[in-house]
């Protein structure tokens, strides 16, 4: 027992509940907060985490329970009053707004208050300028106070690295008096060396007494920085431990609410086949200053061969969107303004990119490229159209479902009825939107959309993102089957079960590089995640 | 609830008359008494019939001009400066060609309106596609410069000598094209079946085509239709093309078909209205038809009011057409009404 | 130097009109409802500056106008959430026919007001007003609370709004400001520079304050500037109609007329400076 135990608990929800059209996000949620200490909120995507916070946070309003703060039962009409009763949040996408400076930022919602006591003044307090230099003077003392470090007052907010962004939201809600601080997901932008920071940071706060909720789903984080967790799933809370009495392994299984198992039969050894993509010293280079968040690719060389499955593992913001992005749009990097690409991209034995040209992105689909996007919503599907227009999609020129430049509804009609079938799409509907189907049945659409081509080379990124369990196992093994049946497949993924499951070589990207390489059954979890977190090169 | 949706722009046509009816009210006329003249002269006759459809034509242009960009994803607010060019493209072949034979020079001259008004269309499909810049200010900018440059055209250029009037000369009596019978002394003319055609052939491109296929999916999903191979910045320009194309048609209901010369500012802001229409007709074809006629009956019907009653005039068109513009858009209106009936439904 | 004069008297309607503009569009509300809501001053402004012989009271009546219709824009377009672009037509043609439709039932004239003597004309008020503003707005815009909350509710609404400041009460108190300001460059038409109110009298000056709002880059200085550059290419093409500087025809001032809107274009198009819009402009804001 310690006195953190004794005193009144900074925060306690009781009871809460919440839902949206009917569906419950949040229900009979507990959770107790004690003064001076980091708790840590788990779970995975969709368990209600974020929807806890904002009831927390008066973002929301609970349909059922008690929000406690200090000992005192409050019910809030908006943030403004639970800003004014202490509570501050780091949201996931920063609140700031990048052409105005970090000063502006921070003093946005403090009504000129630093201007406010002493002087008597018969303008209202919204015209009344605020008093820099005194701001500044107040901030000076905060952010040393706190070991926040290194914010220039008068920067634009969108020319500073993301976690100088990060410590001036962190400043925001300290000279906003906040006792109280939410983080939603805060590591999930931050380089290996800003997390540290970042949790030295946490660390003070909390033993200069301020309580933090942190909201993550890396379990690891959770043991190094919490004092204590609770773990959510399905919207209701399924655990809570002091973290010096758990470990990951109890916690992974509460999270998840099963033995996670994701070994696939390992398939038989590939039957290599020539290179469906080859690239040469591939580098791209962003000149824009505003693109802070853009990592460069740098000097990358690797091949893909038929018959077999490559894996790029990595911390999401590493390059992989951008590889993906060379891959498919060179020519875009040609016209750009503020990039440049340089190095040679082969692809199905054709050249999609050198120094002298590039291919549009219909030429190189038409080479025989099939693609699972990363983000399916945006970039694989139009979700207010029909699973019959979205399995056309990418599609449309071709025979037999284009005939002099008209779309023959029978050939397609037949064709995706034939698709839907075979990859199990429910509902069997042509008619239905694609926004209607679940996530599952989305990545099962695209799949088949792009299976049924016969593509000799397949990129997969993120392949199996908010899925349920049993489209995850289905989609491992259309991908596998894939590649025995000879396409090279391009697996881009931060899941690193997946990886190591479904590749045949695994290559670790950092920084927009690659910094090791591994052959099937050589690498280990614990390795990867060595050379992921930027440790050294191989 | 479906039902609710499908009968959404009826609901909203008739609210938004009978908040701009209420208004005359005001004017110490009787609703009633408004509506009854309304009616009667949009439709009373074969005549009347006639002059609605007259109005109806160019809007069935502008109507589409605004739906096919929309599909892509585009606001086209330049309508007004597409017809005024391809008005006077049409103007400017009829006065330079003026011995050409029927039917060869109606269909140069439309040629020179649909031209005319796709390349100046392009330029802000260029400016979106290539430049970034957002085509709903381009394309009002446009409209002045269009308005500029038809009346140096006009005063200048191709000016008829023995007008007082700011118009051109006439054009060729083998570009006129005739006027419906059926409608008596209404210059409704074949311009109309064009406008039919047009909507037809819109309706086949955009939901039959590869091309069509390949427009509506940029609007829904720039980035999917970018995986897919599809290039938007080319769809949008080819939107934008067809878009004026149409607009610029105009100049040939109201070149060939009625005015027999360009004269500046002869539209009532046919681009404007065409906003309403497609949107009222949610930029579909027939929807666009059907919009079309009614704001072309709420101008014919509108027009006699000057002389049937005391205080209201012909300006209760804009305000009626504004009103329905309101309760057609107003998203949170529909939503809150849709609310109310679930709502309804389940507690 | 009459021109001088002549530019800043023509400028005048165009400051008011675009500052106004620039109020709704920096707090993320586009404002093509300029047109109407000028025009519906400028009635306003002739209307009561008639009845009561004192331009002043005209012009509080060309304000209060403005921001009834922009209240019934921001019904349209906050509340119910309509499309801006398309809420915005609905206001312009809303304003074009209602005027003509009101002066016919005050004055039985179809489209005008009856011409004001000169008591009841400003001489030369409105212009020192609009200088006045322009360095308030600037000034306001850049150092207090309330001109900070405006640019966070064009550019990242949702920080405002978790920093407990309501986004939307911010932008429908801009939109009013916006409509009070248009309002009044409409009265400075119709009161000021002209003597009477005449049908569709504004012939496009709201939007070509919302082009030098652009040309501005959303910014009061510049954007003031930008009133000047196309107050004097107003000017000019008025004091050059008709003459004769070369040859045997008159010079074509129709040229001279589109600069505005070529230049504009050419801004937004990158091709001089880079132009940025507030991030959030036209999008809807809703809470969660």
């Amino acid at each position: 027992m310690t006195s953190a135990d004794k005193a009144v608990p900074a925060v306690e929800l009781r009871g809460l509940s919440k839902a949206f059209n009917g569906f419950a996000a949040n229900t009979d949620v507990n959770l107790l907060v004690r003064p001076g200490t980091i708790h840590a909120i788990i779970g995975e995507n969709g368990a209600g985490k974020s929807t806890a916070m904002k009831l927390l946070y008066g973002i929301h309003k609970p349909d059922k329970g008690e929000i406690r703060i200090r000992g005192e039962t409050k019910v809030w009409k908006t943030p403004a009053e639970a800003i004014a009763c202490g509570i501050g949040m780091v949201h996931q996408h920063f609140m700031l707004a990048g052409p105005y400076s970090a000063l502006e930022n921070i003093l946005l919602g403090v009504e000129s208050s630093a201007s406010a006591e002493g002087r008597a003044s018969f303008i209202p307090k919204f015209l009344r300028p605020v008093g820099r230099s005194r701001a500044i003077r107040q901030l000076d003392e905060i952010s040393s106070q706190y070991g926040l470090k290194g914010i220039p007052w008068d920067t634009e907010v969108e020319a500073l690295p993301v976690g100088v962004q990060q410590r001036i939201e962190i400043l925001k809600l300290l000279y906003q008096n906040a006792s109280i601080l939410i983080l939603d997901e805060p590591t999930a932008v931050l380089t290996p060396q800003e997390t540290v920071e970042l949790f030295m940071n946490l660390k003070k706060l909390a033993a200069e007494g301020k309580s933090i909720l942190i909201i993550t789903h890396k379990l690891k984080e959770v043991m190094n920085l919490s004092d204590d967790v609770t773990v959510l799933r399905g919207g209701r809370v399924v655990g809570c431990r002091r973290t010096p009495e758990t470990n990951i392994e109890e916690l992974a299984g509460l999270m998840v609410g099963r033995k996670v198992n994701l070994q696939v039969a390992a398939p038989p050894a590939p039957v290599l086949g020539p290179a469906v993509l080859a690239l040469k010293n591939v580098s791209l280079k962003t000149r824009s200053v505003h693109e802070t968040g853009m990592h460069r690719l740098n000097d990358l060389s690797f091949e893909v061969r038929s018959g077999e499955v490559v894996g790029i593992a990595g911390v999401e913001g590493n390059g992989q969107s951008e590889l993906l992005h060379v891959l498919l749009h060179p020519l875009e990097f040609c016209k750009s303004r503020d990039g440049g690409l340089s190095g040679e991209i082969n692809c199905l034995g054709s050249v999609t990119h050198d120094a002298r040209r590039s291919l549009s992105t219909k030429r190189i689909r038409d080479l025989g490229v099939g693609i699972i996007p990363e983000d399916r919503h945006k970039e694989g599907l139009l979700l207010e159209r029909s699973v019959e227009d979205n399995f056309l999609l990418g599609q449309e020129t071709r025979k037999p479902f284009s005939v002099s430049g008209f779309i023959s509804g029978g050939a397609l009609r037949a064709a995706a009825n034939v698709a839907i079938e075979k990859y199990d799409v429910r509902p069997r509907n042509l008619t239905i939107e694609a926004g209607n189907l679940s996530g599952g049945n989305q990545q099962k659409l695209i799949i088949a959309r792009e299976f049924e081509q016969s593509p000799r080379f397949i990129i997969a990124a993120q392949p199996t993102r908010g899925v349920d369990v049993g489209a995850i196992e289905f989609i491992h093994q259309k991908i596998l089957l894939a590649r025995t049946a000879g396409a090279g497949v391009l697996l881009i993924s931060s899941e690193l079960d997946e990886i190591l499951a479904l590749s045949d070589r695994i290559l670790v990207m950092y920084g927009g590089k690659i910094v090791a390489r591994f052959q099937r059954g050589e690498a280990t979890e614990q390795a990867l995640g060595l050379y992921m977190g930027g440790a050294g090169s191989k | 609830m479906k039902f609710l949706e499908r009968i959404q722009p009826l609901i909203a046509v008739i609210v938004g008359l009978a908040l701009g009816l209420l208004i005359t009210q005001f004017a110490g006329e009787s609703p009633w008494h408004v509506l009854k003249v309304l009616a009667g002269s949009a439709f009373g006759s074969r005549y009347d019939i006639g002059m609605t459809l007259f109005y109806a034509t160019p809007l069935i242009f502008t109507g589409l001009a605004v739906a096919i960009p929309f599909h892509a994803g585009l606001f086209n607010i330049g309508a007004e400066g597409q017809l005024t060019l391809g008005a006077l493209a049409a103007a400017a072949v009829g006065i330079w060609f003026p011995n050409a034979p029927w039917p060869l020079a109606p269909l140069f001259a439309g040629l020179a309106a649909f031209s005319a008004g796709a390349l100046w269309a392009a330029i802000p499909g260029w400016l979106r596609a290539r430049r970034g810049s957002h085509e709903v200010i381009t394309t009002i900018m446009l409209n002045f410069v269009a308005a500029g440059v038809a009346s140096y055209a006009t005063l200048y250029l191709l000016k008829n000598p023995d007008s007082q009037n700011p118009e051109t000369m006439a054009v060729g009596a083998g570009y006129l094209l005739e006027h419906i019978k059926f409608f008596g002394d209404a210059p409704v003319n074949s311009a109309l079946f064009l406008a039919l055609i047009a909507a037809a052939l819109v309706g086949v491109f955009l939901w039959r085509t590869v091309g069509g296929f390949q427009l509506r999916a940029v609007g829904q999903g720039e980035q999917a239709a970018k995986t897919a191979g599809i290039d938007p910045g080319k769809m949008r320009i080819l939107a934008m093309c067809l878009a004026g194309g149409m607009a610029g048609l105009v100049g040939v209901a109201e070149v060939l078909g009625n005015a027999t010369r360009f004269k500046l500012g002869f539209s009532p802001d046919y681009g404007f209205i065409g906003i309403a229409v497609a949107l009222l007709g949610r930029n579909k074809p027939l929807g666009v038809i059907a919009a079309a006629v009614l704001f072309g009956a709420l101008h014919k019907g509108t027009i006699d009011l000057d002389l049937e009653t005391e205080n209201v005039t012909r300006d209760l068109s804009l305000i009626l057409q504004a009103l329905i513009i309101v309760t057609v858009s107003a998203d949170g209106l529909w939503s809150w009404m849709r609310k109310a009936k679930t709502n309804g439904g389940t507690l | 130097m009459e021109v001088i004069a002549s530019m800043l008297r023509v400028a005048t309607p165009l400051l008011f009109a675009a500052l106004g503009g620039m109020v709704s569009e920096r707090a993320g509300v586009v404002n093509i409802a300029l047109e109407g809501m000028m025009l519906i001053g400028a009635f306003a402004g002739a209307a009561v500056a008639y009845t009561t012989q004192s331009p002043w009271l005209g012009a509080g009546a060309a304000m209060l106008a403005g921001v009834f219709i922009a209240a019934f824009y921001g019904l349209i377009v906050i509340q119910l959430r309509a499309n801006q672009i398309i809420g915005g037509t609905a206001i312009n043609m809303l304003a074009a026919g209602l005027t003509p439709f009101l002066s016919k039932i005050f004055f039985d004239v179809t489209g005008n007001t009856p011409s004001l003597p000169m008591e009841a004309r400003f001489q030369y008020a409105p212009m020192i007003a609009a200088w006045v503003l322009v360095i308030g707005a600037w000034f306001w815009l850049k150092y207090t609370p309330s001109g900070t909350w405006v640019r966070f509710a064009g550019e990242k609404p949702e920080a405002l709004e978790s920093a407990g400041v309501r986004v939307n009460r911010v932008r429908w108190i801009s939109v009013l400001i916006s409509g009070c300001l248009a309002g009044l460059g409409g009265a400075s038409l119709s009161i000021f520079l002209a003597s009477s109110f005449s049908r569709n009298m504004t012939a496009g000056r709201g939007f070509m304050a919302l082009a030098a709002l652009i040309f501005g880059r959303w910014m009061p200085i510049p954007t003031a500037i930008a009133c000047l550059l196309f107050g004097f290419a107003d000017a000019a093409q008025i004091r050059l109609q008709g003459v004769v500087l070369w040859g045997a025809e008159p010079v074509p001032v129709q040229f001279i007329q589109i600069l505005p809107y070529l230049a504009t274009i050419l801004v937004l198009a990158g091709f001089v400076g880079q132009s940025r819009a507030p991030k959030s402009l036209g999008l809807p804001f809703k809470k969660g």
